[in-house]
């Protein structure tokens, strides 16, 4: 990348002289800094120091009354850790925040992929249908989760409606405040947690056109003639998807899976907004929430924050693992 | 095996317009619902809440006239939160673009101690939780009085875009060739002059698919607007003030239907003059697999 520029610094002939004189490469090195200063005191001030403070009040007992007393040398203890790990409800948020998870980012992506394999030749109207595919990504959460709601609402809904109307559903289904959903089926009956469940579509429905982006992206670049050569020794759509396309693909998948895997475990306004955390959808990020805002206790907050932060750290590294390699072939 | 490639090949050709059809569908009828809502009569919707569509006839402006009303004149005071939005969404904008543009020119061009770890820290920044953040940047905002100022909530958005702003523009930058760059120094071009003769000319389309990129997060924020304004109201912005309202029942839906046309407009407005830049900028380095 900076090849071009890469010359021995001048020899330095008069020790006195060079003293004064920076070499072009110092002069290089100071102004990269002086460049990105500005961003680094922005990152510092705003990112990196909070989160270190918030390491310390994870570890010590303070509530918002009793904030002047917080300090770099307060009295550090493990209750908060304590009390987070025994309180009630943090185990099972955990485990709906992995559900949650594990639902949503795989549902975007399958969704993605969908979308990209059907988008990806010519037809009239494709920038159209392009634009539209990606409305749910940009467009404002409050907007959307809005929109939803009164779609499912079992009041006014259109879902219920056309649902006790068309399906003979016997009563409106309330899909966000409902936590169990009995279903039958071939004389089967089992409990579908059906708030989660809505939750996780709209999640799916959200963010499939992130991973629609970057397959698409993948697609295009893969050679005409590959695909064109499985044409013509009569190989089958389906075997050119699974024997061309699809190994093409792994590495974006991969990252995808991973980068949307961090993401909607980390996430809190699409939960926050449908349901406030109710009927068995309260995520970890909207407990925090909750401890920080309900009960202004910051300790047990942040302790609870800093548990999600752990498993977010094991993401990443797994995460710079793959990404690593990329990086290095880029600079 | 051929008969195999022939039956799926029918099969898809069909299928791929039923995938279209359901795609565009899934997508677009959420906001032509928003939209339908929004211009027709309340009660009407509660007595036929399986309508999907209204005639002219039907349709009434006052669910706007309301929502956009002043709170003193018995309105929900949406002008007010659109300037709130703007104010913040516009100066975090601008910030964020002149701080990261020196930056990525920084990171794309030149040799400096630490050019590694500046990529880790930009990425850990991307993918953090911005519930941890929330926590200590509630606390210190109370403690300094910022929390409940717009200008408080600028500084946040700053700090999140900038680090994905820089990845976008080092991307582009790295584009345009060195030699143009060595020929305005042998011009007796300064670095800071050549930045902004000649880099940022060239690298025009991309700063402006990162100001629309920038302009967006900011608009679309929730959780800061909501940990840092929501004890006044003069201070809400549009997002916050549709979640605000719609979660009480003073306020009809249909006038919240309204609001949240309001809040998506600018954005689809935005989106759908921008799309090729916007799209491009996000999965610029994607395709290199």
């Amino acid at each position: 990348m900076v090849a071009t520029s890469r010359k021995d610094p001048p020899a330095p002939t008069p020790a006195a002289a060079s003293r004064r004189v920076l070499t072009r490469r110092q002069r290089e090195n100071r102004a990269g800094l002086a460049y990105l200063s500005p961003t680094l005191i922005v990152v510092l001030v705003v990112v990196v120091l909070p989160v270190l403070w918030t390491v310390m009040l994870g570890f010590q007992r303070i509530r918002l009354i009793n904030l002047r007393r917080a300090g770099v040398f307060g009295d550090y203890t493990l209750a908060n850790l304590e009390l987070v790990l025994t309180s009630p409800g943090f185990w099972s948020s955990l485990w709906t925040t992995l559900v949650y998870t594990i639902g949503a980012t795989f549902g975007s992506i399958l969704l993605g992929l969908i979308a990209a394999l059907a988008l990806r030749g010519r037809f009239r109207g494709r920038t159209f249908v392009r634009a539209s595919v990606l409305l749910p990504y940009v467009a404002p959460v409050v907007a959307v989760t809005f929109v939803w709601e009164s779609l499912l609402s079992p009041q006014f809904g259109l879902a219920n409606n056309w649902g006790t109307r068309f399906l003979g559903w016997d009563r409106p289904i309330a899909f966000l405040s409902q936590r169990e959903y009995e279903v039958s089926l071939f004389g089967w009956h089992f409990d579908v947690p059906l708030a989660l469940l809505t939750v996780i579509v709209f999640e799916a429905w959200r963010y499939f056109p992130f991973a629609f982006l970057f397959l698409l992206a993948r697609l295009q670049a893969v050679p005409q003639d590959l695909e064109e050569a499985a044409r013509v020794d009569g190989a089958a759509p389906t075997q050119i998807f699974r024997h061309v396309l699809l190994p093409q693909l792994g590495a974006v998948i991969a990252l995808l899976t991973v980068l949307r895997f961090i993401m909607t475990f980390n996430k809190f306004d699409d939960v926050y907004l449908l349901t406030g955390g109710g009927a068995g959808t309260e995520v970890v990020s909207v407990r925090v929430y909750n401890f920080l805002t309900a009960r202004f206790d910051i300790g047990a907050a942040s302790a609870q924050a800093l548990v999600l932060a752990l498993g977010l750290i094991v993401l990443l590294a797994v995460y710079l693992k793959f990404l690593a390699p990329r990086v290095e072939g880029e600079s | 095996m051929a008969d195999r490639a022939m039956v799926e090949t029918r099969v898809l050709r069909v299928l791929r317009w039923v995938v279209i059809a359901g795609l565009v569908l899934v997508t677009l009828f959420p906001f032509y619902y928003m939209l339908l809502l929004s211009i027709r009569p309340i009660e009407e919707v509660l007595q036929n809440p399986g309508r999907v569509w209204a005639g002219p006839a039907d349709w009434t402006i006052t669910t706007y006239r309301e929502v956009l009303t002043s709170a003193e004149d018995g309105g929900q005071g949406f002008v007010k939160f659109l300037a709130n939005s703007a104010l913040v969404s516009l100066a975090a904008t601008a910030v964020t673009l002149l701080v990261s543009i020196p930056g990525a020119y920084a990171v794309s061009r030149l040799r400096f101690v630490g050019r590694k770890q500046v990529h880790f820290l930009f990425l850990a920044v991307y993918l953090f939780p911005s519930i941890l953040l929330a926590i200590p940047l509630f606390v210190l905002f109370t403690r300094l009085g910022l929390r409940g100022s717009l200008g408080g909530l600028t500084i946040v958005y700053i700090a999140q875009t900038v680090p994905v702003s820089i990845y976008m523009l080092r991307n582009y930058l790295t584009t345009i060739p060195e030699s143009l760059e060595e020929a305005a120094a042998v011009d007796g071009y300064s670095r800071l002059q050549t930045l902004r003769k000649i880099v940022l000319p060239l690298a025009a389309p991309a700063v402006m698919a990162n100001a629309l990129y920038v302009f967006m997060i900011a608009w679309n924020e929730f959780l800061f607007a909501l940990l840092f304004l929501v004890e006044d109201r003069a201070d809400w912005t549009v997002s916050l003030g549709l979640a605000q309202l719609s979660g009480g029942i003073e306020v009809s839906k249909t006038v919240l239907m309204a609001g949240s046309v309001v809040l998506t407009v600018p954005i689809v407005i935005i989106f759908f003059a921008a799309e090729r830049l916007l799209t491009e900028g996000l999965t610029a380095g994607a395709d290199k697999g």
